[in-house]
């Protein structure tokens, strides 16, 4: 260490004369070193990317678009698709911290909204029941996956690469098994109002409260006196809290430092008694059963289920989790960052069609988008590092 | 060093040395480790004892890293003894040897650059408080801890919550030094923890070393460079070619013999005439 030497021995000394002392009195300090100050803290913060480009967006918008979308029912639809992508974002980052991927996220909303229709419209199985056989049946799936990249020693990319294939197959051809020759299964509406756990999973939340607002006039309501938003739609409250509780696991538990310290470096991990392996083979249980979550909410509002639902969305959660501040090579990243990423995406993509641009500008706008994070978050790793 | 040793506190995780001082800390006689046909180790030798340094040293090839592999319970001897604390050893992995408090600082330091100090201090053995589900890390107590670890390792400037990646290399070795003695090392193995660095961080590591042994700890410390053995070191155990050439104590060897032994003798010495009396 050569800064601070000096400094250091004459502490030391001070300690042989003043020999109760249990720590040095005095502090060297390095004149090279600036006082970091909160500022700088912040700036080392995985989150300030899509928090930026949050800002931009808004900004953006607020120029271009039509003042509809900042409605309180603008607001809900623009958080509808952010959430259903969120919930998926903010596990494949957790995963992408882990130091792995999953790209059969979006094969396996398919694949789990065909489980969910087997299990509740052929077998008749409560919505309970069925729900939480579906989560089951996609935590397997994705042990499945962990396992085959861990004893393979394969890139996840490769391993979860088949398995986008395997599970988008599977639900084609398992829905025509299923409903003889159809791609699509209906029928799901009348058995979930026939549940008293149907608020858990499709509608909105918190419409008591919106009508008292309205009713108040605090938010607006429409002529017969409803309010103009219905309430807060159901995936964005399972959004908020999957991003609340994924943030306290990463920053607060250990599990939340194994995660971490697996995708840093599996091997030096795994040297200081980290259980690398089941981190990750849960971490891609977790992925999966995110994807499930979002197959069972979007089945339950549309009341079908389809061969073709989740398509891309693999691509889409990992660009959430990038402009989250996900690095690609793991060990680095935050939940709330691809909570935000996801806002992003929902912006943009429900945003183009409240203004004057050809809403097709979204694949060319989150591409960039993608672009310009990646590049951001490599200078961002070099600042934390130290790496010149 | 008695200011030193003020200053440095038996850590509670970390019991006083073993009060019978003339039984080794880990003594092996003859080991062997066969893999397959290959010869590893062909009878190799060596006591630590507490608050003493040995050295060992060995060119490339020599044997050092199987031996290291062996003391800290990646391999088992083919044949030969190994005792810690007096008593036969039978390690099955690493978790072994670590509860037996032999601490091994591989390389690569097992330290990830992109987590803060505080979270690489206490990966895999993270203190929690609360009940679950709400079982959380202390990290209050994790970053007292390390502040104060690092404090008496002198790099107290900074912050505990920067990423490791930001220490010099010779900060790192210390401070995942100062993780193993923390979690109550009393043998500690050092594989060649000053080979990648400048002079003044040599000499951070050596200090450093130097205090581990004042706190009645064991130090295995791997070199290949004499000079940093014979800075530090209280008996040197020179391996070639999967054998013990012998060990030395300091007053009995000089370290232009202990030069030439390591070297295998004679070529060296050729070499060295050649280039001058450099090498």
């Amino acid at each position: 260490m050569p800064h601070g030497r000096a400094g250091m021995s004459a502490a030391r000394q001070n300690g042989a004369e003043a020999a109760t002392l249990a720590t040095p009195p005095a502090k060297a300090q390095d004149e090279r070193l600036r006082r970091s100050s909160p500022f700088a803290a912040l700036l080392r913060r995985p989150e300030l990317g899509a928090i930026g480009g949050l800002v931009l967006v808004l900004v953006f918008f607020g120029i271009t678009a039509n003042s509809a979308m900042f409605t309180l029912n603008g607001l809900m639809t623009v958080l509808n698709p952010s959430a259903q992508l969120g919930i998926m974002g903010v596990a494949a980052a957790l995963l992408m911290i882990g130091g792995e991927f999953d790209l059969s996220i979006g094969s396996m909303v398919a694949f789990a909204g065909l489980v969910l229709g087997v299990l509740m419209i052929q077998l008749h199985l409560p919505l309970l029941v069925a729900v939480l056989g579906t989560l089951v049946v996609a935590a397997l799936v994705g042990a499945v996956n962990g396992q085959l990249v861990i004893r393979t020693r394969l890139p996840s990319f490769i391993v979860t690469l088949a398995f986008l294939f395997i599970l988008r197959g599977l639900s084609l051809v398992g829905l025509k098994l299923a409903t003889g020759g159809s791609t699509q299964m209906r029928g799901f509406h009348p058995l979930v109002e026939a549940s008293s756990l149907a608020p858990f999973f499709s509608g909105n939340a918190f419409g008591g409260v919106f009508r008292f607002l309205a009713a108040h006039h605090v938010i607006e309501s429409l002529p017969d006196g409803s309010p103009a938003a219905p309430g807060v739609p159901i995936a964005v409250v399972w959004f908020v809290l999957i991003t609340a509780l994924a943030t306290w696991v990463l920053l607060r538990t250990k599990l939340g430092n194994w995660i971490f310290a697996s995708g840093g470096d599996a091997n030096a991990a795994r040297n200081s008694g980290v259980p690398v392996d089941l981190v990750k083979t849960g971490l891609f249980m977790v992925t999966a059963c995110s994807a499930a979550l979002v197959a069972v909410l979007t089945v339950f509002d549309a009341g079908s289920t389809d061969a073709m639902r989740g398509l891309q969305k693999e691509f889409q959660a990992v660009i959430a989790a990038v402009i989250g501040g996900c690095l690609l090579t793991g060990g680095y990243g935050s939940a709330i960052g691809a909570f935000f990423g996801s806002i992003i995406f929902g912006i943009v993509s429900i945003g183009l069609t409240y203004t004057s641009f050809d809403s097709d500008w979204f694949q060319v706008f989150l591409g960039a988008m993608l672009l310009v994070a990646v590049i951001f978050n490599n200078g961002l790793r070099r600042r934390v590092t130290g790496e010149r | 060093m008695s200011a030193a040793l003020d200053q440095f506190p038996a850590a509670a995780a970390n019991p006083a040395a073993s009060p019978r001082i003339d039984t080794p800390l880990i003594e092996i006689r003859d080991v062997r480790k066969e893999f397959g046909h290959v010869i590893a180790l062909a009878g190799v030798s060596l006591t630590v004892r507490a608050g003493e340094v040995l050295c060992l040293l060995g060119d490339n090839g020599a044997g050092k890293s199987t031996l290291i592999k062996t003391l800290s319970g990646v391999h088992r001897p083919t044949s030969g003894s190994f005792m810690v604390d007096g008593k036969p050893a039978a390690f099955s992995g690493p978790r072994d040897a670590l509860n037996a408090g032999i601490a091994t600082v591989f390389q690569d330091l097992a330290m990830i650059p992109l987590m803060s100090v505080t979270r690489n201090f206490f990966m895999g053995r993270e203190p929690t408080r609360g009940v679950w589900p709400f079982r959380r890390v202390d990290f209050k107590q994790c970053r007292d801890v390390t502040h104060a670890e690092m404090r008496r390792i002198g790099i107290d400037v900074r912050d505990p919550d920067q990423a490791v990646g930001t220490l010099s290399g010779g900060e790192r070795q210390c401070v995942a030094i100062a993780r193993a003695v923390y979690f109550g090392a009393k043998v500690l193995i050092l594989d060649e923890p000053t080979s990648a660095l400048g002079v003044a961080q040599t000499s951070m590591v050596l200090k450093y070393i130097n205090l581990v042994k004042s706190r009645g700890l064991g130090v295995i410390f791997i070199t290949h460079n004499v000079r940093h053995a014979y800075a530090v070191g209280d008996s040197f155990t020179v391996l070639n070619r999967g054998r013990t050439l012998g060990t030395y104590r300091k007053d009995e060897i000089a370290m232009d013999a202990l030069q030439t032994l390591m070297a295998g003798g004679k070529e060296l010495q050729d070499l060295s005439s050649e280039l001058g009396g450099t090498v």
